[in-house]
């Protein structure tokens, strides 16, 4: 009896491995507070009631990548996708530490930030090259997209080929602008949302199967 | 004795003489150093990827701070209709003139299709 129950499982185990989905590496990229956190905080919630990191209004909050794995997302249409979701540093060129003094940190604090957001960024560019199946490229639609970080991100996604959606993000602030990242980047998909408030989240879901499955 | 700003001009010939590491090296070691770098064809995405992770390998408090870096659209590249058919006819976007510099001492004032205006200080 104890054969067939074992022969059973054994069996049912290759079948899921076989049948089951490719689990694709979501990097979310994208330049400091553009709200990278806040999207991976309100995914991850959304679907599997857990959580990636704190957020704050102190730029390179996350100065270390944090990545969550085994994410099943269903669009409306019942498609899905199986992600890791990866949750990276502010990318920049620049890292000052007395751009941190100015929000109230100790110098001791702030260099300590300074240092752990560059190794963050050098992580993240090193993981872009070799380790991230597709991109979600994050915007503060407040801002204006043609800044040059934004331009080479693009670039070097696009040399990797890899899927990419732009996130117009911010949109329940006064000042934003989603239609200059459209226009900024007309050969991908942008979609607009507020990570904050999850305006059109679910939009962006739909679209995240589509390009990630 | 004078003071000012050295600006070192690359040709695209020099610069394709050089293996990625050599290019990237070179330019850091010059901007490190104050020098504003201008590049007569400006980097390969896998160039600027690795320019990004070695610059942020190389900043020090009080010291190195990064880089600022400009450069013009690219032709026919990555926007627009022109940049959806000249990936559709298989046409390599051409890389243009870029400026590099330390970050404490360059800044962009306004760029556009045509234009790069920059500020730079003496240290």
């Amino acid at each position: 009896m104890s054969f067939l129950v074992r022969a059973k499982q054994k069996v049912s185990k290759f079948l899921k491995s076989f049948f089951s989905k490719k689990r694709s590496r979501i990097g979310i990229y994208g330049p400091p507070n553009a709200g990278k956190t806040t999207l991976a905080n309100r995914i991850v919630r959304d679907w599997t009631g857990d959580a990636v990191g704190p957020v704050s209004e102190i730029p390179h909050e996350t100065r270390r990548a944090r990545r969550k794995e085994d994410i099943t997302i269903t669009g409306t249409n019942g498609s899905s996708v199986v992600i890791d979701i990866v949750d990276t540093p502010g990318v920049t060129t620049k890292i000052d530490y007395n751009e941190f003094l100015e929000y109230g940190l100790e110098k001791d604090e702030a260099v300590k930030r300074a240092r752990e957001a560059t190794e963050g960024v050098a992580e993240a560019m090193h993981w872009l090259r070799d380790d991230i199946d597709g991109v979600i490229y994050m915007l503060d639609s407040t801002l204006d997209p043609f800044l040059q970080v934004n331009i080479m991100m693009i670039g070097i996604i696009e040399s990797r080929k890899l899927p990419v959606v732009i996130v117009a993000n911010k949109i329940d602030l006064p000042d934003a602008a989603p239609q200059r990242i459209r226009s900024a980047f007309p050969q991908h998909p942008v979609i607009s949302i507020s990570g904050m408030e999850g305006d059109n989240v679910e939009e962006l879901y739909e679209k995240m199967t589509e390009m990630f499955g | 004795m004078i003071q000012g700003v050295q600006i070192d001009f690359l040709s695209a010939e020099r610069l394709d003489r050089l293996t990625m590491m050599e290019k990237i090296r070179l330019i850091l070691d010059d901007v490190r150093s104050g020098t504003i770098v201008v590049l007569e064809k400006g980097l390969a995405p896998e160039e600027q990827s690795r320019l990004i992770e070695l610059t942020m390998l190389e900043i020090k408090p009080d010291g190195f701070s990064g880089i600022e870096l400009e450069t013009y659209p690219a032709r026919g590249g990555n926007e627009g209709l022109g940049g959806f058919f000249s990936r559709l006819v298989g046409k390599k976007s051409e890389s243009r003139l870029t400026v590099i510099g330390p970050a404490n001492q360059l800044k962009t004032l306004k760029k556009d299709e045509d234009l790069i205006s920059a500020w730079v200080s003496s240290r």
